[in-house]
């Protein structure tokens, strides 16, 4: 059955300090699944994702990507399997210094100045995708709305055509059209590019919306898990609380 | 009593400790990290845009700051011996003075101060907000090497534009003293620069440019490790740039009085 995963955490653990941040994570998204990961700042969301990604060197479990564990994995090998993740970042991350060509086609060139022509043109292509003309191709990311940059952020992260994606807080900042307006690309693109997504959130109306199935962590672990429809009747009290909104409940 | 006495020793000599140890792993971490970005350097890809981005950055446009340090301090350095040199005679020691002491000293150690104020508080900055809006996790996403692309393009520029700046402030120092020395002092403008020629000597030339090597590395290598260790939102960038020019500041002082003292040992 490992086969139909396409991500598995298997007792995902990570400490700062004397903090435990992550104790002992299980989880298994599916090949083309869209999973969100809900929870409350500081539950550890995305030291998650930052290990999934190897930007952070778990203390102890796997990871396996298609497979293979990657928390042992070489710096070298790691870019391997890097060359499989798109990630969106939740500011966004593009780099300022850089025409917004050069951001969505950062992936292909590495930060080389090569194929400008051929580059422009796969930068238009992907800046189409998420519904931006080529009217942006030459501006400098701090000359856009936070919208927009998302969107550039968007085509970045799947100019290299990756077969995961991972989304942080895909719509933290941005007002509730223009949260929904991203809901429905990210939405649009896992389908059309048959992609597998991770999204963490605590945006519930994101996670209903993108994710297939809902996974929610708390203190470190992973405390429920289930379809999107189940989010508003799990039956678990910590997971009502938080899709509710409630000071008052379990967590405090 | 002795319990008292115990303690306190206890206490004092822990706190030096801690401070001994905390001393001893900073130590250990910048070396790593110039250790990473040297050993990664040498393997593709190479970014030979950027670097002549960063020698632009830090070589010329750092020109007019470091010129003006030179000629003035060239100015200032020349009337000092003259009014030193007047109590026993000796005024006829401003030219070889003024040649050894900005050669030697002078022009390596004002430039790479100079420099590491422009420069490491830069690169802290930039760095540091890179690593506070996750630009640098960005990069490590879509597989480029941050110490490949950021980091090794100004550690080599700074390691080449150091050498060609302290060359160049000694000649505008030297020209500073001998200006106020013949204009203001009255010195034989002719002599003046023939006891320069005579007094400059090729292993002086060298000294300056170790020193220079040195500096431009240590210039670097702080600003961009304090720039990549940044924490914290803008108070951390904000850190992160101090830290960056003391340490520089420290580093180029400490380095030029170890050189200069084995060079003379």
């Amino acid at each position: 059955m490992a086969n139909d995963y396409k991500i598995i955490l298997e007792d995902v653990a990570k400490s700062f300090g004397g903090n435990k941040v992550l104790d002992g994570v299980n989880l298994e998204i599916e090949r083309g699944e869209s999973m969100a990961i809900i929870g409350q700042s500081g539950s550890g969301k995305s030291v998650t994702l930052k290990c999934i990604l190897g930007l952070i060197r778990p203390d102890r479990g796997a990871i396996r990507v298609d497979g293979e564990n990657i928390t042992d994995l070489s710096t070298r090998d790691f870019e391997r399997v890097r060359a499989k993740f798109g990630m969106l970042f939740q500011g966004s991350a593009l780099f300022d210094s850089l025409p917004i060509w050069r951001n969505v086609t950062f992936s292909l060139t590495q930060g080389r100045n090569q194929d400008a022509a051929r580059m422009r043109k796969i930068a238009e292509e992907n800046l189409e995708r998420v519904g931006l003309d080529a009217k942006v191709l030459n501006l400098r990311p701090s000359e856009l709305s936070g919208g927009m940059q998302k969107r550039v952020a968007l085509a970045r992260a799947i100019a290299p055509r990756p077969e995961i994606i991972f989304f942080d807080e895909p719509t933290t900042g941005l007002d509730p059209i223009r949260a929904d307006v991203i809901n429905d690309l990210i939405v649009e693109l896992v389908e059309d590019l048959g992609v597998t997504a991770l999204t963490i959130t605590h945006d519930m109306a994101s996670a209903r919306k993108i994710a297939h199935r809902v996974a929610m962590l708390y203190q470190g672990k992973i405390i429920w898990r289930g379809p999107r429809d189940r989010l508003y009747d799990s039956g678990n009290p910590y997971v009502d609380q938080f899709v509710q909104g409630r000071a008052e409940g379990p967590i405090r | 009593m002795t319990v008292i006495f115990l303690n306190a020793a206890l206490t004092f000599f822990g706190s030096i400790g801690r401070v001994l140890i905390a001393a001893f792993s900073a130590i250990g971490r910048v070396s790593i990290f110039a250790w990473t970005t040297v050993s990664r350097a040498v393997r593709p890809p190479y970014y030979p845009a950027r670097f002549f981005e960063q020698l632009l950055q830090i070589g010329w446009f750092s020109l007019p700051v470091v010129g003006m340090t030179a000629i003035f301090s060239g100015a200032a350095l020349a009337q000092q011996i003259y009014t030193a040199g007047s109590r026993f005679n000796a005024t006829s020691t401003v030219p070889a003075v003024v040649v050894l002491g900005m050669v030697r000293e002078l022009g390596p150690v004002l430039v790479g101060l100079m420099v590491a104020g422009r420069v490491s508080s830069a690169m802290a900055a930039e760095l540091g907000t890179m690593r506070v809006t996750e630009q640098l996790d960005a990069l490590t996403t879509l597989r480029t090497d941050p110490y490949r692309y950021l980091i090794a393009p100004r550690l080599f520029a700074s390691l080449v534009a150091m050498p060609l700046l302290v060359l160049i402030a000694n000649a505008i120092g030297i020209f500073g003293g001998y200006f106020v020395a013949v204009y203001k002092l009255h010195f034989n403008p002719t002599g003046y620069l023939a006891t320069t020629r005579l007094y400059l000597d090729a292993t002086d030339l060298q000294m300056a440019l170790v020193k220079s090597c040195f500096f431009g590395f240590f210039i670097a290598l702080m600003g961009c490790y304090h720039g990549f260790r940044t924490q914290g939102g803008a108070a951390g960038v904000g850190r992160a740039t101090t830290d960056a020019v003391v340490s520089a500041f420290i580093m180029i002082l400490l380095s030029n009085m170890i050189i200069t003292l084995m060079a003379f040992g």
